[in-house]
């Protein structure tokens, strides 16, 4: 009898387990999902992949460092191996500021290049128009710099916004020893 | 204390006495130019006119420089919904329009047109006071407001038609007048409550008018008994048929403060994120009244404010009507003071003003006060940071129950997401916390700088969302010319394919026509 109920449980659970893994499927692979997520999405390839989502697939797969990110910086190196539960590894590369790329018109021939180099669509123009660059969708991803052949375009510093200026810590002694001690907690 | 906080809602709840809100502290309150008379600034070689001054969008310049202005004409237009234009603070010449540094803590510049006074002061003829408004369509005179460019006047600088469209699920029943001030020094509302009685109580009545509700509560607080008499005075005079109730309240820091002060009137606690139009009140600030009294009855936008210049290194400290755009050097000179070595200015009063580092930087529409203090006084009170001894001050005094020594930890911290659970975003910056710790722990600043870097975050992850949308659509297009490529390469091939093969093959002639 004992064994026939539990047997029976069994199945009605194993039943249940097997329509809830049909439900309830994923598509795709959640953890590359979440890591791109966290990516700044410059599409630069700076990593060594295509894009950021490539790289959070290798990343997903182990089969990238979690610290090629350089627009992402510290921040995100953390994040991620927060979520893939490794040691932070240090980036590299120097921190980068924020840079957009401006196209200076007038030497600019209208090659219609650097429009298929882009890969957020952030340059307008048509052949043998001047080109330019639409600023607030700029990544600052440098690709477009290449393939110019008379050398127009520019890497510029973003311009720094009133709006967006946000107040430092306070400058006294334990913000910043909380702050040195937060560093070189990040880099071990 | 429990005690009498139960006595007090029960009170309150039958009806009696008012509430009030939690926490709050008696700073002293230097309110050395209240008894003085107001003077009027002369006007300064050039006005500097910063083209935005308000929460929202810049404005765009109407006029070249070279253009002769009238006082009162509109130089720069609000084109985004949540924004004030720009007049002109009085006649002349525009000389230039170039960046220039603003009263704002990060010391950055904004656009700024140059005003060269010619002396005479026009008004613009364009400028026409609606004076029959008690029949006019409250719609109609909500525009003028809004053309008039006023902001609030308070220091917020949110612009006021906004606060004045009328929502048919939340209809406004009382207009709350504050004149409370309660931060220390200032006394600019205190004194045009004195100087321009009539015109705030008339100003009141456009508000309610504009809003159509059918009471209004005058808050003073209980240390400017003369303000409240000089307003029931001019009150029994006009005999009006309106109920309007002037109220004293308790002289504690922030009663002033939009939502504890509604709270401590109504009883009625704002939630976050909801504003006072949801429990059918519209409360504004005794400046701002008297503002909308100018554009409306006298025709003349916003291009004047009472200032009060003050503070421990000011030699004549007093209140002054300055013209928009006059720069804080000249007006400080009014008031004896023209060194500024060793001495820090303050935009604002000394609890939620802001340090300014220079004296070259214009009076704009919400500077309640300039305050010149030496810097020994000032004694930049947080240098020396001590761990804190959780005390609990700090959550005594919050009037909006925060916690903020676990708020300040999290910001110092770097863990943002925390804080933001810890209801970061509620604070109102008032001070209080920092005012009392025993620690020296510069609490709001910590918050100010969370706030920032939240932002800062939300807005990046916003472009990334965004970047990441963009790339993916050009992959998409992408990858359908590539498709209609192949597709006419191989439409291409198939009709080719006969002519080059010749006569044997037969079969494909039909499948390619
Ligand atoms: S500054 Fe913020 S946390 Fe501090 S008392 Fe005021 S509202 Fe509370
Ligand atoms: S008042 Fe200062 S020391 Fe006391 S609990 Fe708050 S932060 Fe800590």
């Amino acid at each position: 009898m004992a064994i026939l109920s539990l047997g029976g449980f069994a199945l009605v659970a194993g039943i249940i387990l097997a329509i809830a893994t049909r439900a309830f499927h994923i598509e795709g692979d959640p953890i590359a999902d979440k890591i791109e997520d966290m990516l700044p999405q410059t599409q630069c390839g700076q990593c060594g992949y295509p894009g950021c989502r490539p790289y959070a697939e290798a990343v997903a797969s182990e089969v990238a460092e979690i610290n090629n990110c350089v627009p992402g910086g510290e921040r995100t190196m953390i994040a991620i191996a927060d979520l893939m539960g490794v040691e932070p590894k240090a980036i590299e590369a120097e921190e980068a500021i924020p840079m957009i790329a401006f196209v200076r018109e007038d030497e600019c021939i209208g090659c219609t290049l650097c429009i298929k180099a882009c890969p957020v669509d952030a340059i307008v123009g048509a052949p043998k128009q001047y080109h330019t660059i639409i600023t607030d969708h700029c990544t600052g991803c440098t690709l477009c710099i290449d393939p110019c052949p008379v050398d127009c375009i520019d890497m510029l510093q973003k311009p720094e916004l009133i709006e967006h200026w946000s107040w430092p810590l306070p400058d006294t002694q334990r913000s910043r020893i909380g702050h040195q001690r937060r560093e070189s907690h990040q880099h071990v | 204390m429990s005690d009498s906080s139960l006595f007090q809602s029960l009170m309150h709840s039958l009806g009696l006495g008012h509430s009030d809100f939690n926490g709050g502290i008696h700073p002293p309150m230097h309110k050395i130019t209240a008894a003085q008379a107001s003077e009027v600034s002369p006007m300064p070689p050039v006005l500097i006119v910063p083209l935005k001054q308000h929460i929202g969008e810049a404005c765009i310049p109407l006029v070249q420089i070279g253009d002769h202005v009238y006082r009162g004409q509109k130089i720069a237009r609000a084109d985004a919904y949540v924004t004030a234009s720009i007049h002109a603070p009085t006649s002349g010449k525009v000389v230039k329009i170039e960046d220039h540094r603003i009263p704002h803590p990060s010391g950055m510049g904004l656009p700024c047109m140059f005003i060269e006074p010619d002396g005479h002061d026009t008004i613009d003829p364009a400028c026409l006071p609606i004076v029959n408004w008690r029949e006019n369509d409250p719609d109609l005179l909500r525009e003028r407001i809004r053309q008039s460019g006023i902001v609030g006047l308070g220091g917020a600088a949110f612009p006021t038609f906004i606060k004045l469209l009328r929502d048919r699920h939340h209809p406004v029943h009382t207009v709350i007048l504050n004149g409370i001030e309660c931060e220390p020094y200032l006394t600019n509302d205190h004194r045009l409550m004195l100087e321009n009685t009539r015109q705030v109580i008339e100003g009141m009545q456009i508000l309610m008018h504009v809003v159509q509700a059918q009471k209004a509560i005058i808050a003073i607080e209980d240390n400017k008994p003369d303000a409240a008499e000089a307003i029931n005075a001019c009150l029994s005079k006009q005999r009006l048929d309106l109920t309007v109730e002037v109220r004293l309240m308790p002289t504690r820091y922030p009663q002033g403060s939009e939502k504890q002060l509604i709270e401590s009137l109504t009883g009625k606690q704002i939630p976050a994120g909801k504003l006072p139009l949801h429990v059918g009140v519209l409360c504004q600030n005794i400046g701002t009244t008297k503002a909308v009294y100018d554009a409306i009855a006298e025709g003349i936008p916003l291009t004047e404010r009472m200032v009060t210049v003050s503070g421990d290194a000011v030699p004549k400290p007093k209140n002054l009507r300055v013209r928009i755009g006059t720069p804080m050097r000249f007006v400080f000179a009014q008031c004896g003071l023209e060194d500024f070595d060793d001495i820090q200015i303050l935009h604002g009063g000394p609890m939620m003003g802001e340090k300014l580092r220079s004296a070259d930087i214009p009076i704009v529409k919400s500077s309640t006060g300039i305050l010149a203090m030496h810097t020994a006084t000032m004694q930049s009170v947080h240098k020396h940071e001590d761990p804190c001894i959780r005390c609990g001050h700090c959550s005594i005094v919050c009037p909006i129950h925060l916690v903020p020594n676990l708020l300040a930890d999290h910001c110092r911290n770097n863990q943002f997401d925390k804080a933001e659970d810890y209801h970061l975003f509620d604070c109102i910056e008032c001070g209080c916390c920092s005012y009392v710790c025993p620690s020296n722990i510069p609490l709001v600043h910590y918050f100010r700088y969370g706030k920032g870097q939240l932002a800062q975050l939300t807005r990046e992850r916003r472009f990334a969302d965004e970047s990441k949308a963009r790339s993916e659509q050009r992959e998409r297009r992408i990858e359908r010319e590539n498709a209609d490529k192949a597709a006419r390469r191989q439409r291409v091939r198939a009709e080719t394919k006969p002519v080059l093969d010749g006569k044997n093959s037969t079969e494909n002639d039909g499948d390619a026509s």
